[in-house]
C-alpha cells in the first residue's frame, strides 16, 4: 500500500514537473493553447468593462509629478524619406486624412487641428515592458475631429496610421486601433504638444494619440490617417496593430 | 510492522476540494511566478515612486554592462550598491553566447525571451488563480474549514514560543495533536491567505492603468503605480519563500504522509510512544 503511494506520488510530482519546464515551451508551439491562453484577455477585457464605466477616468497629474525627461520608446526617428522632409519643413505639409466608414471624410493641417478645441492632461504613460513616464499632453479630443468627419453607423474601430515603417526595407507602417467607446473618451485625444511645447519627433511629432486607459504601445505616434473600420481583419495583420500582428493583446488596458 | 498498524490509524485530513485547489493553486502559483519572472526581464528594474523617470534612481536593477577590466559582466544594483552577478543574473552563457537577460530561461515561462508569451501565460493563470481563491474561500467559510482548521484559537496562541522551538528543534505533533494543523502553520496559512495573496492580486490590478481609472489616484495609497510593482515583486518572492519553508516542513515531518493525504485525504496518524 504505501509504495503504492510513493509511485503515484512521484508519477504526479514527475508529470507536473515535466509539464512545467519541459511541457510550457511545447505549448506554446501549438496552434491550439496559444487560443486557450487568450481566454485570458477576454476575460480581462469583460470584467474590466463590467466594473469601470465607459467615463472612467485615468488619473492626471501635477506638474510636480513630472518626468524630468519623457522617454522615447520604438521609433525615435522614422526611416521614412517623405516624412523626415516633412520634418524638415516643420510640418506645414502635412496632413491628416480621416476617411473609411465616414460620411466627411477629411484632411487637417496642423494649423486647423490647434486652433479646434483643445485639451491639456497630465497623465502616466504606462509601457508594455513595466515602466511609467509622466507627461502633459496638449491636444484635440478625438471626439471633435469624429464630429466633423461624422462616422458611419457601421463603424467599429478607428485605425491609426501611422509614417514610421518597422521593416528595414521601409514597410511595414506601425498601425494601431481602438473601439468608438476609448475613440469618444473624454481622455483619448490627438496630441501635439508635450510638456508645454510641441511635440518632439522622438515622441511622435507632428501628432500621436493618447488612449490613457491603456498601455503605451497603443498611443500610435507619426499619425497620417486615421481610417473608420467595421472590422480591422483586412488591415496589415489583421489583429489591429503592429504589437498585436506579433503577439500581443489587442486589449491592453492591463 | 505489525506493531505500527496498532499504533496508527488513518484519519482523513483534507476534504476533495481542499485537495483539488490546493493542487490548482500549485500549477497556477508556479506559472504565474515564472511567467511574471519573464515579464520583468522587458525592464528589469523597480522603483519606489509613481513613474520610473521622477529622478530618482531605481531600488533594484539586474542588467549588464561592459567593464574595463573584465568585459561584459552581469550586475544587480541594490539600493545603489552594485553586485556583480555575472552567471546567475544579468548576464550569462547560454548555448555558448552571451545572454544579457536578468533571469535566466530555466526559471521563466516562457524559455527564452517573449515579453508577448509571458502575458498570455501570466494573465490566464491570473484568473484561474483568482477564480480558484474565490471559491477556495467561499468553500472554507461554507464548509466552516477556515474557523475550524485555519483560524488559531486564543489558548494556541500562548503556546506560540512553545511551537517556535519545537519547530526550530524539528519536532512535529503526535497523536491526534497531528491531526491540526499547529499555531505557526495556521498563522502562516491565515497571513498567506488574508495578507499575501489579496496583496499580490491588489498590486497586479494596481498596474492596470484602466484599472486604474476605477476611483483615479487609489494606486498612490501604495506609493505609486511602479511602488506597487516593486509591491507585487517582493511579495512574489515572500510567496516562494513560504512555499519553501512549507515543503521543508512536509519532508521532515513526513513527506508521503503528507503527500498521500493531499491526494488522497487519508493522513497516518501515529500515536504517541509508550
Amino acid at each position: 500500500m504505501k509504495r503504492m503511494d510513493r509511485r503515484e506520488a512521484l508519477r504526479a510530482l514527475g508529470g507536473a514537473g515535466a509539464l512545467l519546464l519541459a511541457g510550457c515551451d511545447r505549448l506554446s508551439d501549438t496552434t491550439w493553447f496559444p487560443k486557450v491562453l487568450e481566454a485570458g484577455e477576454r476575460v480581462s477585457r469583460g470584467v474590466h468593462h463590467l466594473i469601470t464605466s465607459r467615463r472612467s477616468m485615468a488619473q492626471e497629474f501635477t506638474e510636480a509629478d513630472l518626468s524630468p525627461e519623457f522617454r522615447s520608446n520604438g521609433t525615435s526617428l522614422p526611416d521614412n524619406a517623405q516624412y523626415k522632409a516633412m520634418a524638415r519643413a516643420g510640418f506645414v505639409d502635412w496632413r491628416l486624412r480621416v476617411d473609411g466608414l465616414v460620411h466627411n471624410p477629411q484632411a487637417f493641417s496642423l494649423d486647423r487641428l490647434r486652433a479646434m478645441k483643445m485639451r491639456t492632461q497630465i497623465t502616466r504613460h504606462d509601457c508594455v515592458e513595466g515602466w511609467s513616464a509622466i507627461g502633459k499632453w496638449t491636444g484635440v479630443p478625438l471626439s471633435e475631429v469624429l464630429a466633423i468627419v461624422q462616422p458611419r453607423e457601421r463603424a467599429r474601430f478607428v485605425v491609426f496610421h501611422c509614417a514610421d515603417p518597422k521593416s528595414d526595407d521601409g514597410t511595414d507602417f506601425y498601425y494601431e486601433s481602438i473601439d468608438m467607446e476609448d475613440a469618444y473618451h473624454p481622455q483619448t485625444i490627438l496630441a501635439y504638444g508635450l510638456n508645454g511645447q510641441a511635440l518632439p519627433i522622438k515622441n511622435g511629432a507632428p501628432l500621436r494619440l493618447r488612449v490613457e486607459r491603456q498601455l503605451g504601445y497603443k498611443h500610435a505616434k507619426y499619425l497620417l490617417r486615421l481610417e473608420l473600420v467595421e472590422s480591422f481583419a483586412q488591415v496589415a495583420g489583421g489583429k489591429g496593430g503592429y504589437w498585436e500582428d506579433n503577439g500581443y493583446q489587442w486589449y491592453a488596458g492591463i | 510492522m505489525r506493531a505500527q498498524d496498532i499504533h496508527s490509524y488513518l484519519y482523513y485530513r483534507h476534504t476533495l476540494p481542499v485537495r483539488v485547489m490546493h493542487w490548482i493553486n500549485v500549477v497556477a502559483l508556479t506559472i504565474l511566478m515564472m511567467s511574471g519572472l519573464q515579464i520583468f526581464n522587458a525592464h528589469p528594474a523597480l522603483y519606489w515612486a509613481k513613474s520610473s523617470y521622477s529622478g530618482k534612481p531605481p531600488l533594484l536593477q539586474i542588467t549588464s554592462r561592459n567593464d574595463d577590466v573584465a568585459g561584459p559582466i552581469g550586475v544587480t544594483r541594490v539600493f545603489g550598491y552594485e553586485f556583480n552577478s555575472t552567471g546567475v543574473l544579468g548576464l550569462r552563457e547560454h548555448n555558448g553566447r552571451l545572454q544579457s537577460l536578468a533571469f535566466p530561461g530555466w526559471i521563466t515561462i516562457p524559455g527564452y525571451y517573449s515579453l508577448a508569451e509571458a502575458r498570455s501565460w501570466h494573465f490566464f493563470f491570473a484568473w484561474v488563480f483568482v477564480l480558484n481563491g474565490i471559491t477556495y474561500l467561499l468553500y472554507s467559510i461554507y464548509s466552516r474549514h477556515l474557523t475550524r482548521d485555519l483560524l488559531p484559537t486564543r489558548p494556541e496562541l500562548k503556546t506560540i514560543s512553545v511551537s517556535i522551538k519545537d519547530h526550530l528543534l524539528l519536532r512535529h505533533p503526535t497523536g491526534d495533536a497531528s491531526r491540526r494543523y499547529n499555531v505557526l502553520q495556521k498563522l502562516a496559512y491565515v497571513a498567506v491567505i488574508f495578507i499575501l495573496l489579496p496583496l499580490v492580486i491588489l498590486m497586479g490590478w494596481a498596474m492596470s492603468p484602466w484599472l486604474d481609472s476605477i476611483l483615479p489616484g487609489w494606486v498612490d495609497l501604495f506609493g505609486g503605480r511602479q511602488a506597487a510593482r516593486t509591491i507585487h515583486f517582493i511579495v512574489a518572492w515572500l510567496l516562494v519563500a513560504f512555499v519553501l519553508i512549507h515543503v521543508f516542513e512536509v519532508i521532515v515531518s513526513g513527506l508521503w504522509n503528507h503527500m498521500r493525504s493531499m491526494i488522497t485525504g487519508q493522513y497516518r496518524v501515529k500515536e504517541q510512544a509508550r
